[in-house]
């Protein structure tokens, strides 16, 4: 079988050969994808500009007011002030919903006991009515820092922890073999097998997190305003404001679709396998 | 040493069809010996319990009845005597040729550079040094099967259990490994288990094969063909091959040995 070995192993040679180089050839005259997100933008932006003029200013805005409002209130440090007071407890929130919310899902998942203990709670509190909470939050933990933080955490937590749960369901049974027939234990099939092969779907729950996570913040603001982000929002609607309004209203989708990009790079970075054995289109 | 011995080994398991419970005896005392230093075929039609008196030796399934013994010692559980190789090579897809070479050896307690000194070794046996640092998806199914067997071997067993792993690549590929299986044979004399559905295959790897049908052994038959087998072109050309083929065919549809 000497010519026949030799065969594959020509083969095996041009698939190495061929491999780095074919893809992106193929694509390299397409237009770049930022590009195209950029024109979205700016003709939504052209078109928001062209009809919000012919609209009463209290009952709409349109971007270049809400330009020289922006201005406005980042000259006075009124804006900077705000965003730190609304991103201090958002971090916390939000990073302590994934310190905590991997683990149990990695935990509810691989184990059956702790589900069926367990799952009921994650489940239920995905749909929780939270808003119906935060006045009794507040009675808690009061009107500061910490409200805010638990506000977002536990808007956050569900969708990353039921993520994770549903990644480690989906894990082969093959790949958890191959743990056990080199005597893994448990914790270490857990922590080297089950957590990289579930990486994709935690970080989709990451993603998920994200926009209620931003709400959620808002949400806790309209109830202990005083010199956030929410405040701004509800002092200048009060005033009939609306240019004002809409300032950090767009400030928080910045900041939501910056964070899902962030966590999209990050994702690529730690599970570089998963983009080239999925079936998507590339343009 | 690496004599493996499966002594009444009986499966049974429970089923649910249409909502009534039923039992199916996958294994039925089924009892055979691999040598040390042997290569024995497992071969069956699928659904005949090959694959699983393969993962009931290997420890990743517990029997009904019966026992497993390697050298004398009865196998409870998966260890580091045993290693296995799987249907579809099974790598972990973050992690590169070598890493996933290097994950048994880590699994096995090895750190520092005699880890990472083995993994090359064993990378280098079935000619995968260049391709180290590829990742899974970055192999071909033939290239990814190597990994999965310098795998194996990098945590030194005594025996290798193989369950169909030649099965999910095309002919030409398939040939070019049973030949650098025969290969790593001469050289390591591991003891080999090899679960197999091809006529071909389990005659030209083995030295022994056990025809297995609906949960027992039907029969068992030597290969009385010559090591080493470095030409399996020619091996497949012989009288012995074609006999001895015939006669597994014979024993695999039920039909009595014909008088030779």
């Amino acid at each position: 079988m000497i010519a026949g070995r030799a065969m594959v192993e020509n083969i095996e040679r041009r698939i190495e050969a061929a491999a780095p180089e074919a893809e992106p050839k193929a694509h390299a005259a397409a237009v770049p994808r930022w590009l195209i997100t950029a024109g979205s933008l700016l003709i939504a932006l052209a078109l928001w500009e062209w009809f919000g003029r012919d609209i009463n200013p209290v009952f709409g805005s349109y971007p270049s007011a809400i330009a020289v409002a922006f201005w406005e209130l980042a000259q006075s440090g009124q804006l900077a002030a705000a965003l730190a007071q609304s991103l201090q407890p958002f971090a916390v929130g939000f990073g302590l919903a994934i310190v905590i919310g991997v683990p149990l899902g990695l935990v509810i998942g691989r184990f059956r006991l702790l589900e069926a203990a367990f799952g009921i709670y994650v489940t239920a509190g995905y749909a929780l009515p939270l808003i119906a909470l935060v006045p009794l939050l507040m009675l808690w933990l009061g009107l500061g820092f910490a409200v805010k933080a638990a506000v977002v955490l536990l808007m956050s937590i569900f969708p990353i922890c039921i993520n994770t749960w549903l990644g480690v369901r989906a894990v082969p049974k093959s790949l958890i073999d191959v743990g056990k027939s080199l005597v893994a234990s448990n914790a270490t099939i857990l922590r080297r097998i089950v957590l990289p092969a579930t990486l994709p779907y935690i970080m989709a729950g990451i993603r998920l997190a994200v926009g209620r996570a931003v709400v959620a913040m808002i949400v806790a603001e309209f109830f202990t305003a005083i010199s956030c982000l929410g405040a701004i929002i509800i002092n200048a609607a009060n005033n009939f404001d609306t240019a004002k309004m809409f300032v950090p209203v767009i400030i928080l989708m910045v900041l939501a679709s910056l964070l899902t990009w962030l966590i999209g790079a990050i994702e690529r970075r730690v599970a570089p396998w998963q983009a080239e054995i999925a079936g998507r289109d590339r343009e | 040493m690496g004599e493996v011995r499966l002594i009444e080994v009986s499966k049974r398991f429970a089923l649910r069809v249409d909502g009534a419970a039923q039992t199916v005896q996958a294994l039925d005392r089924v009892s055979f010996k691999v040598e040390d230093g042997e290569i024995v075929s497992l071969i069956g039609p699928s659904g005949c319990g090959k694959t699983t008196a393969l993962r009931i030796a290997m420890g990743l399934e517990s029997a009904s009845a019966g026992r497993v013994l390697v050298d004398g010692v009865e196998v409870k559980g998966c260890g580091y005597d045993r290693g296995m190789v799987f249907q579809q090579a099974e790598l972990l897809p973050w992690l590169t040729a070598l890493g996933n070479v290097k994950f048994g050896l880590e699994m096995k307690g090895m750190r520092g550079a005699a880890l990472e000194a083995r993994a090359m070794q064993c990378l280098e046996l079935v000619g995968l040094k260049d391709s180290r640092h590829r990742r899974p998806y970055q192999l071909s199914g033939g290239m990814q099967q190597r990994v999965g067997i310098a795998r194996a071997l990098a945590i030194d067993p005594k025996v290798l259990l193989m369950d169909e792993p030649f099965g999910a690549l095309d002919a030409q590929t398939r040939e070019g490994l049973q030949g650098e299986l025969l290969d790593l044979h001469q050289r390591t004399r591991k003891t080999v288990l090899f679960v197999t559905h091809d006529l071909d295959e389990a005659v030209l790897v083995a030295d022994r094969v056990v025809v297995m049908r609906e949960g027992r052994v039907a029969e068992v038959l030597s290969v009385p063909l010559p090591r080493p087998r470095d030409d399996l072109a020619t091996v497949r050309g012989r009288t012995e091959f074609a006999e001895t083929r015939y006669r597994i065919w014979r024993a695999l549809h039920a039909l009595p040995a014909t008088a030779q």
